[in-house]
This record gives structure tokens, sequence and C-alpha cells, in this order.
């Protein structure tokens, strides 16, 4: 690979190199651009290296300037493929535009197939938010129907989903986001002894761990020369605050939870056959009749109790550790409206019964009851026909590519909007909106945090309040769950019985672990019609709308420090915070043509 | 390159009790008997870890996420002691030009060393017009990159056929690797299909050819003999029991090869049917339109 490779990112002198102008091309013409682009802004090899001809041959200016543009593609340690580009300004993040890379155009498979065979497809949108999609789907299909599942079946779907908040969670934290904040390199110059008491201290009740062996598990990698996936981190770092005993402890943690993961998704092979992509799903219930049992209530129980006193003395001891040592970031990546769909049903009655309740704050203001009819999705920013803003089960998926121009259309992602505003979805979103109903046990964990902490309420909107409300509301289903185990009947009905109408649409609401998720269907002829979804980093990830306002990240970005424009380790605090899962926030798309047009990147 | 230090190999916090007995589960998923774990242990334990390049082309990132569920002794275990992971977008510390550069050098340095793991199909519509990385396409990246390894582990229903972006109409060409990259390609590749695959499959195949030079026996689909060489049904604890046995509700277990009920998932704790639901046929070429509507019987 070329010099240009040695560049930790790449950094633009100029706006877009592409043609402007508004002819309407092929979507495969726009991903030839988008290349060019890249071309420009450093990856000329790359765009050359597409055999299919493109005429990117700029050649990169590098690197330089404090007040330039930074493009991180990929953005790793997420789900999907991303590229985000920030405008830095006088050492902070003026401006912040995102795109999916990827289509699979998953819609345009489920035409005319069986609505009850939808779920399995859906699933695997995504295989980090594996379950979500699925169940989701049968939701909408059964809502369609106008069916109601038995209890049984409820319960089940609930543990499933607790189940899956609780893996990804943990994942989230310690494998996806945790080496933004924590230093390996450092944790070499730990004293062992001294982190075994800084762990006491911090959380008495924490499994023992053996630190220096930690220690010299982490050496030995370092000195073999193979460092695996530590190679290229930005360490060390003057944003890297933690002391090394700070270091080794999350760095030891990252390391129990790996193991800890492989055991907490057994709570989805004991009632789901088997994770990721469970198998014990159906439209009117499920089908686990047989693991609805006393051993395998037990089974799961042990795995729960495992999993609880992990999230209680490690995770949320660790979150609290990084609240602390990076108070700045209490008062970074904020946004100022919340949406949740809400999760949980505890009853037949939705959304009244949900343990998450569903609700709006907009401006960080009181908790408003959802109105879906207030969602509309704008592509003024996208490239699709049209400038109307559209509710979701009407929308319209046109595909019109005009150029990658930051100033005009410059994503494949729709941006919803909530009565015009952007707004967040997530854990953010479902743990302000239930403080504010009074939920007693968010309330109890919030206040909590906050004091241990030292953070006011108002400082839940930040990136740390972000990744706070993420580990707060995995203690609090952890600890839910066990009651719900409770309320299975081994022997009961799983199983509500249907016949497929030749024509219904329907909807159905849930949350994945990053926040709200909606897919929406008409069944024709007794098959798919027509498949929408609006999926969580949709919303946030999602770009300008038609008033020319940002969405939820590109707005949390603004104003977010970077020391060193070569290692923006800064900007990807605040995106992984969101923990975006870009395969389900594309979608699409049926070229209209099948052919590559050459776009001059000049 | 610092020689690997044998003798860190195991300070590191796993004992080799607990290393023995994943040899031996792997030697169990080979078909091999029980004294081969101990000689699995050693070809672990020998030498510099070999590489790994694991590409995520058009999936949804469940494979990775199930060879992250890898247990006995466990993921970190198989990145720390067995493999040098050096490429995978979904763990590495790193983020975007240096990532990419990470992988051309590493395909470099060790040319004709590596394996490379490929998750996900390769869009081929248009060019490959359809997945970008790093401001290329992914065709592109496979082109570059497949070719240099030693051999190529196609992990998931998607990179070994298609899989779910090739249903049809298969909007963006989506196609597996071996399909993508046609006779050009000279490195072997073993499919690993299924959605996701077992991991211990997949771990099965890394054992395998540090015990004995090769890669395993593959049938004519490309998948190792040593897991999908019998049906899902002629290995099914319940195709006697008339009450549980699903072929009536659509069970495609006599139709698709693999060794679910055997090995099983997450631990050995379940699988499908024992969920009461029916095989889908997943580690089967197409699956997504020869074998749906799936609850119908086939």
């Amino acid at each position: 690979m070329s010099e240009q490779s040695e560049n930790i990112i790449r950094t633009e002198m100029e706006k877009s190199p592409l043609p402007k102008g508004r002819d309407i091309i092929a979507p495969a013409a726009m991903l030839v651009a988008l290349s060019a682009c890249g071309g420009g802004s450093g990856s000329g090899s790359s765009a050359a290296g597409a055999s299919s001809g493109t005429g990117a041959t700029t050649t990169p200016t590098l690197p330089t300037p404090a007040d330039g543009r930074i493009t991180i593609d990929p953005v790793t340690r997420i789900e999907g493929h991303l590229r985000l580009e920030t405008e830095i300004k006088n050492g902070q993040v003026a401006s912040a535009w995102s795109s999916g890379m990827l289509f699979r155009g998953i819609e345009t498979i489920l035409k005319g197939r069986n609505p009850e065979d939808a779920w399995l497809f859906t699933q695997r949108l995504c295989g980090v938010c594996t379950y979500v999609h699925g169940e989701a789907s049968v939701r909408c299909v059964e809502n369609a129907l106008g069916i109601t599942v038995p209890s049984n079946a409820r319960v089940v779907r609930n543990l499933l989903m607790g189940a899956q908040f609780l893996h990804d969670h943990i994942v989230h934290f310690y494998h996806l986001s945790a080496l933004d904040w924590v230093d390996i390199t450092s944790a070499l110059q730990a004293d062992p002894a001294a982190t075994a008491a800084l762990a006491t201290s911090i959380s008495p009740d924490a499994p023992a761990i053996d630190f220096a062996a930690s220690k010299t598990r982490l050496q030995a990698l370092v000195s073999s020369g193979q460092l695996g996936i530590f190679a290229g981190a930005y360490w060390p770092h003057e944003a890297y605050l933690l002391t090394p005993e700070e270091n080794l402890l999350l760095a030891a943690h990252y390391l129990e939870a790996l193991k800890l993961q492989a055991k907490a998704v057994r709570m989805h092979a004991i009632f789901g056959g088997k994770n990721p992509h469970v198998q014990s799903l159906r439209v009117g219930g499920v089908t686990c009749s047989y693991d609805i049992d006393a051993a395998r209530i037990s089974e799961f129980c042990a795995v729960l109790d495992e999993v609880r006193a992990f999230i209680d003395t490690v995770y949320l001891p660790d979150a609290v550790l990084v609240a602390q040592a990076y108070p700045e970031w209490a008062g970074l990546g904020a946004t100022s409206n919340l949406l949740a769909y809400g999760e949980f049903p505890q009853t037949e009655s939705e959304p009244a019964s949900l343990y998450f309740p569903q609700g709006v704050i907009m401006n960080r203001g009181p908790v408003a009851a959802l109105n879906p009819a207030d969602i509309h999705e704008h592509v003024r920013h996208s490239w699709y026909e049209g400038e109307a803003a559209l509710q979701p089960s009407s929308g319209v998926t046109a595909p019109m590519f005009t150029a990658h121009d930051t100033a005009d259309r410059y994503s494949w992602l729709k941006a919803p909007r909530y009565q015009g505003e952007p707004v967040e979805v997530g854990p953010l979103a479902r743990v302000m909106i239930a403080y504010g109903l009074n939920h007693p046990e968010i309330k109890a964990a919030v206040d909590g945090f906050l004091q241990e902490a030292g953070l006011e309420l108002s400082q839940m909107y930040s990136t740390i309040g972000r990744i706070a409300a993420r580990a707060l509301e995995t203690q609090v289903i952890a600890g839910a769950m066990g009651s719900w185990l409770n309320q299975l009947q081994p022997g009961g009905s799983v199983f509500q019985s249907w016949s497929m109408p030749a024509s219904a649409s329907g909807y159905g609401l849930n949350e994945a672990p990053r926040g709200a998720v909606g897919h929406w269907l008409q069944i024709q002829n007794g098959t798919i019609g027509n498949y929408q979804l609006v999926v969580p980093s949709t919303w946030n990830f999602g770009p300008r709308c038609s008033a020319d306002k940002p969405g939820p990240v590109e707005s949390a970005l603004v104003g977010t420090p970077v020391v060193d424009t070569q290692r923006p380790v800064e900007i990807l605090r605040t995106v992984h915070s969101f923990d975006p899962c870009i395969a389900c926030a594309v979608h699409v798309i049926d070229p209209k043509q099948d052919k590559v047009y050459t776009v001059r990147a000049a | 390159m610092i020689d690997h230090e044998k003798e860190g190999k195991r300070q590191d916090g796993i004992s080799r009790r607990q290393f023995l007995k994943f040899c031996g589960i792997v030697a169990g998923a080979l078909g091999l008997d029980a004294t081969f774990g101990p000689k699995i242990f050693e070809a672990f334990a020998a030498g510099p870890r070999p590489s790994v390049l694991w590409l995520h082309f058009a999936e949804c990132t469940g494979c990775t996420e199930a060879v992250l569920r890898t247990s006995s002794p466990g993921f970190a275990d198989l990145i720390f002691d067995t493999i040098s992971l050096d490429y995978h977008e979904t763990l590495m510390a790193a983020a975007g030009d240096t990532v990419e550069q990470i992988l051309a050098s590493a395909a470099e340095q060790n040319k004709g060393q590596f394996f490379c793991v490929v998750e996900g199909a390769i869009p081929t519509a248009a060019g490959g017009a359809y997945g970008w990385i790093g401001g290329r396409t992914m065709l592109s990246i496979a082109q570059e990159i497949c070719p240099k390894a030693k051999a190529i582990i196609a992990i998931g229903n998607c990179a070994s056929y298609g899989g779910l972006p090739a249903a049809a109409p298969n909007p963006t060409g989506a196609a597996g690797v071996e399909d993508a990259l046609g006779a050009a390609l000279t490195v072997p590749v073993v499919n690993l299909p299924g959605c996701p695959p077992n991991p211990v499959n997949f771990v099965g195949v890394i054992a395998n050819y540090l015990l004995q030079g090769t890669l395993p026996a593959l049938d004519a689909d490309g998948r190792p003999t040593f897991a999908y060489g019998k049906t899902v049904h002629s290995q099914c604890p319940f195709r006697e029991n008339e009450s549980r046995c699903l072929e009536d509700f659509g069970c495609k277990g006599k139709i698709c090869g693999n060794n679910c009920p055997t090995i099983k998932f997450n631990d050995a704790t379940s699988f499908p049917m024992q969920a009461g639901h029916p095989c889908i046929g997943c580690s089967e070429p197409n699956f997504w339109d020869t074998m749906t509507p799936f609850y119908q019987k086939p």
C-alpha cells in the first residue's frame, strides 16, 4: 500500500472534489463517487484499485491542517461499515457527517415471500442485535393478524430480549468502547498488588483476579511482537487519563468479560436453541415448550445469577470509574431530544404494561406520550427522490444519487424526525424517559450513580451519561429477569393459532439495545407486499433534514475537542457511545442500472 | 520479530488442564479419538501463532459473534495463545487508514502463510459497488488479499455461497468467495456454512491444519466432511420420537448436512430441534430460496 496509508486518518483540505450539480445517476455511481471522494482525501490508491474503472486521479493532499476535515473509514469496533467525516476548527469538531457503506437489499428480497418466514430473514439484519429484529418481525405480523400471544410466549420473549440486552451491553462496554478510554500499554506499567487494592476499594464483592497473571499475559502478547487486535492503537495519547493500575484493572476485566459473555448467551440457547440467531420464535408464540420446565428454568437462573453478579460488582463499578476519571465527558457529546418505544410487556396491554416505558422528551423537558403520527422521514439530504417528509407506514424508497456533497445530499440513511426535530434513541432515551416517569428501579439506579460519580442529572445528557445509562439499565433488567422467570408456567400454552389473510397491514415496535426499532408490513395476496424498517442507527446516525438540522450524532459531535487530528480518539468516544450498528441502518436498493459510471474526482 | 516465548505461553492464566479439555472437544468434533487431544495441544503450543486476517464483507457480524462464543478455553485464549488475529474490524483497537495499512502489510509479510477468514458475501454487481471499506470495494479487497493466503476459511453461508444477500432477486450480485473470485483463485477454500456456523467446527479446521499440516477432507460443496458429512436428521435424537419429530412442520434435517445435534451450541446447551423449531437447512447452498417456505414439508 502507498505512503498515504501511513497516515492514521485522512485529512481533507478541500470540500468534496466531486462534481456538483443535480444529475440523477444510479446508486452504483454514487458508490464510485464516494470512493472518488475518498480518493480526493487520501485513498487514491484504493479508488484506483477499483477495477471498475473510476477516474479518480487526484493526488491526495496530506496531512497537516488544523482546520481541515478528518475522515475515519472504516470506523472499527462497531457492527457494519461506517464512514465518518468531520470538520475541525480551533481544535474542535465544527461539523460532522456520517455515511453507511454497505447495501444488502433485504427489503427487496422479502417481497413476495411468506410473512411467517420474515422473522428468520430480518433477524439476520444484524448478528450483534441478534433476536431483536426477529422479535420485531413476529410482533409486526401478529399485529397484522390481530392476535395476542399466550402469556408463556410473552414471558419467554421478555427473557430472550433481556438476555440480549445483558450480553450486548457488556460486550459493548468492554470490547467495543473500552479501548477509547483504556490504554493497554499503560497497564504494563501497573503494580499488580496496587491494582488488587484498587479493585477491592471500588468493588469489595468483586471476584478476586490475579492481576499479575493478567499483566504477564498482556506483556507476553506485546513481547511476542504479534500484537493482533491491539496493533496500531492510539496509545500513548494525552487524552487517556487513567492511571496504570486503573488501566490494568479494566484490561483484566476486558478479558474476564470475554469469558463471561460466552456464558451469558447460554440464556439464549436455553429457550432459543442457539445464539447468535435464536430459533424458537414463531408467528403466534414460541416453540420451546419442552424447555419450559423446572430443570431449564433453574439452569437459566444459574446463568442469570452469575451474569448479574458480574454486572453489579464489575461492570457498574467500572462505568463509575470511567465517569469519575473523565469528568469533562459529562459535558460533551450531548443531545436534547429522546424517544423510546418501550419494551418488556408485563401483560397483554401495550404500551401501558411495558416495564421500560414508551415516551418522548423534547428539549430536555417533561416526558410526553409518543404519537406515531408525529414521526416523519426526511430525504432532503439523502439520496432519495423528492423533498417531502413522509410517515414510515406510507414511506417511499426511490433511490436517486446526485453527488456526495455535504451541503446537499450525502447519505443513504433517511433522516427520521419527531415533530420535525432530531431525536436520540437508545439507553439514554430509555433511562431518562423512565426516570421522568418515576420508574422506581431506574430512578434509584440513576440517583445512586449520580451521587457516586459526583454528577448532576442534567449531565446525563452527555457521552458519559450515555455510557452510564447503558450500564444502569443492564443492572435494572438483570434485576427484573428473575421475577419474569417465575412467571413461566410449565405445561402452559406457548402458541396462538392463526390463519393468514389475503391482505392486511401491521407494525411491530420494540427496543434493540441500541434503541427504538419499528417494522411496518403490508400483506398482499397472503405474501409480503411491502416491508419497511426504521431502526436505531437511522435515528441516531441519519443526516440533516429538510430544515438543515443535523442528526443526533452529527450534533453531538460538535464541540468535541480533538488534540491530535492524526489520532482522533475523542471522536470515536462519542460515536461509540451511541453503539452504532450499521448493517440494519442502511436499506434499499433496487438499482435502476447495473452499471458503473466514471466519476472524475477533480 | 521476537521469537515466540514458549516459556511465557503457559504463564497466562489458563491451565494446561483447561487447554487439554478444549483440545479434547476439538478432537471429538474432528472425529479423532481422545489420544489426539494432547497432540492438538502440542500443535497449538508450538511456534509463532499463525496469522489470521479476518475480512468483513456483506454480513451481519453473526459469524464473528459465534466465534466470540467459543469456550474451553475461550476467545481470549484463542487470540492470545493460538492465533494472531491481525485484522478484525469488529475488535481492533485502531481505526481508519491505520487498519487498512495493517491489512496490507500483514498480508504481504505473511504471504502464503496466513489464514484468511472471510465473513459475508462479496457484492459483485456493478463492479462491486455495493460494499466499500476504506474507499475500496469489498470485491477489490478480496481480490488483493485472498490470493496471498495459505488457505481461506469462508465462515458462514454468506461467504460460502452468498447467503442472505444472494437470496432472490440478489439485488447486489452477492456471491460466496469461490464464486466471486473464480478460477483465478488457486488458494484452497474451506466452506463453513451455517447461519451462523458452530464455532467448534471453525476451531476444528485450524486444529486439523496445525495437527496434520493439511486442510480437512471436503465434500462436493467444499465443506469439511467431519462436520457436514452426515445429515442433521441422522444425528437427531428426536427422529424416532413421534411427538417431537418436526418433519411435518417443515424440518429440513433430512436434506441438510451438519453436526448440530451432536456438537450442539453454546457449550452444548441446545440446538434448534431441542427448542422445538424445525431445521431451516442453513448450511446448504442457497437455502433462503431452496428451503423456503420454512414451515412447509419439503
